[in-house]
């Protein structure tokens, strides 16, 4: 388990960088929800990174996901960044408005 | 030609996954685009934890539960059957619940409009339905349950070209 956690989440310059799985559910929504935030407290992130580059599924508990860490970071300053996404996932961060607050960055 | 299934499963957490990928496989013979089946797929998805969590109140599994008192992560017995019908080139998916039902359905139709915001989740569910497929009916009847019905048409290259 330990090295699953520092297999996918990892802080670079007080980025927080998250791979994630190839399946965005609220099983894994959760879990990632949950340990993301108790990086953010200890280990000073200001800025949190989603590569979906291994993603082919999320649903509205992804958004949710986003949103809760963008709220959390975003009266400090903190931005989100969204890489590798394709064009499914693209379009999810579309229709809910969400490529209006997080940058979707080009691969 | 014309094909039909369905399942029944308990209303818990862990079945989400195999709903999708049920009815993925149901649809697989049509020869989908990855994209409607994603499409398919997250509209499946929404539907089933909105009965699960929404309709039964099993909240056991989901996000943010853990920030829940004890007594709100029990197991409530209920079942979520899913339906689907091909028809040509024509799916049809109904997800139904016999669950608390539904108060004010065009309120729970809005975009960002959840019941559970402790849950994390974004209030998106009937939004992406609507959005990834191509017609949606919610009937509900409050303490009686709730019936959601999804149409879409099986056609490759039509969503390339409706891109942007």
């Amino acid at each position: 388990m330990e090295q699953t956690v520092t297999e996918l989440f990892r802080v670079i310059d007080h980025c927080l960088m998250i791979r994630l799985p190839e399946e965005v559910d609220h099983y894994r929504a959760g879990y990632i929800s949950e340990t993301a935030d108790k990086m953010l407290y200890d280990e000073e992130v200001q800025n949190v990174v989603f590569d979906f580059e291994k993603t082919r599924f999320m649903d509205s508990s992804g958004i949710g996901m986003i949103m809760g860490r963008y709220r959390k970071i975003s009266c400090f300053g903190g931005r989100i960044y969204c890489i590798h996404a394709d064009r499914q996932i693209r379009r999810i961060l579309k229709i809910s408005g969400l490529d209006k607050i997080v940058e979707v960055l080009e691969s | 030609m014309r094909n039909e299934m369905e399942v029944v499963f308990d209303a818990v957490a862990d079945n989400e996954a195999f709903a999708r990928v049920a009815v993925a496989a149901f649809v697989a013979r049509q020869n989908p685009t990855l994209e409607e089946m994603a499409d398919i797929k997250t509209a499946v998805s929404e539907a089933v934890t909105n009965a699960i969590i929404h309709g039964y109140g099993n909240l056991h599994g989901y996000t943010g539960n853990r920030r829940l008192p004890q007594e709100r992560l029990i197991i409530h017995p209920g079942k979520v059957r899913l339906h689907c019908v091909l028809d040509g080139d024509m799916l049809h998916i109904e997800v139904s619940d016999t669950g608390k039902g539904i108060q004010d359905v065009e309120k729970a139709m809005e975009p960002l409009y959840t019941t559970l915001p402790e849950l994390e989740r974004s209030g998106m569910g009937f939004a992406f339905m609507e959005a990834f497929m191509d017609d949606l009916e919610v009937e509900s009847e409050p303490d009686q349950g709730t019936v959601v019905r999804m149409k879409k048409k099986m056609e490759a290259g039509d969503w390339i070209a409706g891109e942007d």
